[in-house]
């Protein structure tokens, strides 16, 4: 909003939506506009860096709770993180009846990572990117409408699509080491429609193979999507409540207090439906 | 929003944040709650013991003291016999002893008696004899006085 009358209510929202981006041009490191002609190697440095910032932030809080935690009376910061921490055990051990020694921390750094980056939508959308205007035109010279920074990194699909990508090589990989490459062939090729009849079978194979590849991409997918699609939402629906003027302040309230629980419940949802995909990859009854 | 390198870097953070917390995060916290929840099952499990110990305990204790309770009524009852016992018998000593020294006092006032009567005898007789003699001394009557010297011999 640093040159606010020039803007109009759509191009100040384009701002707001759009990343930080770096790629590599014929005239060296480009960032942003100079990189829409880009293609696929270019780099959301505001996703980078906040995502990878808070990851650490949860690595770090936990780590040194992790150094100091005592089997005797715990401190407060400890009984917090234990809390968390046997929430997503619990949950683990409920949902995931094999032994993975993986499951358990990967819903853990789910959890937290996912609802640390979600958290950053609560706070006040125009600040933290006025704030990059203001740095990046007062020390770097640059045009401030050219600085973007969206800081909730689950509005980026590149953020969320990765988690699930990450997930969805973990749904194989437990499938193959389970089931064995022929038993997780057999699941793709013999299921839902089976028969003894050996010539209808052949037949039934394509079909079945269809069904189940849309079945197992949706999977991540879905992920990807059910993350994103809300969090850009609430992102939205904050920026445009951001820009009515004062009438903002009643109605801003309702919403944040509102998204606090979409940021809980969707980290929530991630992490559960993550435990379910990974208990299915592993169980051998389909 | 459209998919780019950004979701390679994504793709490795995520791998490399999983694989630190399920190497230095998840194991020390469990391991500190599994052990937290061993002791604290140890502690319940110790209290109970200790309560159904203090309960023994407490009944044993009850069972000593009502014990001891009835062996004192028993010592008290004893005691009381004997005392009753030692009395009556003490009572019956003196008695004897009292009878004994009446008897030897009555005995030895007999005596005594007797022994003053021998000697008052003797002295009355004297005494008689004196007189007689000087009666006899001064009017030698025998007629007129025999009556008075029988009278004396009747006397003693």
């Amino acid at each position: 909003m640093a040159a606010g009358e020039e803007l109009t209510l759509s191009s100040h929202i384009q701002h707001h939506l759009t990343n930080a981006k770096v790629c590599t041009t014929e005239a060296g490191v480009s960032f942003n506009k100079a990189c829409s002609e880009a293609g696929f190697w270019t780099w959301h440095i505001d996703t980078i860096a906040w995502s990878v910032g808070l990851g650490i932030l949860f690595l770090w809080l936990f780590r040194s709770t992790a150094k100091k935690s005592t089997t005797g009376v715990p401190g407060k910061f400890q009984c917090f993180v234990e809390m968390i921490v046997e929430f997503v055990a619990d949950n683990v051990k409920d949902t995931y009846h094999g032994r993975s020694k993986l499951i358990a921390p990967l819903a853990l750094t789910i959890f937290v990572w996912v609802f640390l980056m979600n958290l950053m939508d609560l706070v006040p959308v125009d600040i933290l990117p006025f704030i990059a205007q203001q740095v990046g035109a007062q020390a770097f010279g640059m045009d401030p409408h050219d600085v973007y920074m969206k800081i909730v990194p689950t509005t980026d699909i590149n953020m969320t699509a990765a988690l699930a990508l990450g997930v969805f090589i973990l749904m194989i990989g437990y499938s193959i080491r389970i089931k064995g490459v022929t038993g997780f062939v057999k699941e793709l090729t013999l299921h839902p429609f089976s028969t003894s009849n050996l010539p209808l079978q052949i037949v039934l194979i394509p079909f079945n193979l269809l069904l189940e590849l849309i079945a197992l991409v949706a999977k991540p997918f879905s992920l990807a999507l059910r993350l994103f699609g809300n969090l850009y939402a609430g992102e939205m629906i904050f920026i445009l409540i951001g820009a009515i003027g004062l009438m903002q302040l009643p109605l801003h309230f309702v919403w944040a207090v509102f998204h606090i629980l979409v940021i809980v419940l969707q980290a929530f949802v991630f992490m559960m439906l993550t435990i379910v995909y990974l208990s299915m990859a592993s169980s051998d009854n389909h | 929003m459209n998919l780019n390198a950004t979701l390679i870097g994504e793709l490795i953070a995520f791998a490399v944040f999983v694989l630190f917390c399920m190497k230095f995060v998840w194991p020390p916290l469990m391991s500190a709650i599994e052990e937290r929840q061993k002791k604290i099952a140890d502690g319940l499990a110790a209290s109970e013991r200790a309560d159904k110990d203090l309960q023994i305990a407490q009944e044993k204790a009850k069972e000593q003291l009502k014990e001891a309770k009835h062996q004192a009524a028993e010592i008290i009852e004893q005691a009381k016999k004997r005392a009753a016992e030692i009395v009556d018998s003490e009572t019956q000593r003196a008695h004897q002893e009292r009878e004994k020294i009446v008897a030897a006092g009555q005995a030895e006032v007999e005596a005594e008696r007797n022994r003053v009567k021998e000697e008052l005898r003797q002295q009355v007789a004297t005494l008689a004899i004196a007189g007689a003699e000087r009666i006899l001394a001064r009017q030698i009557d025998a007629a007129a006085q025999s009556d008075i010297v029988e009278k004396l011999v009747a006397e003693l």
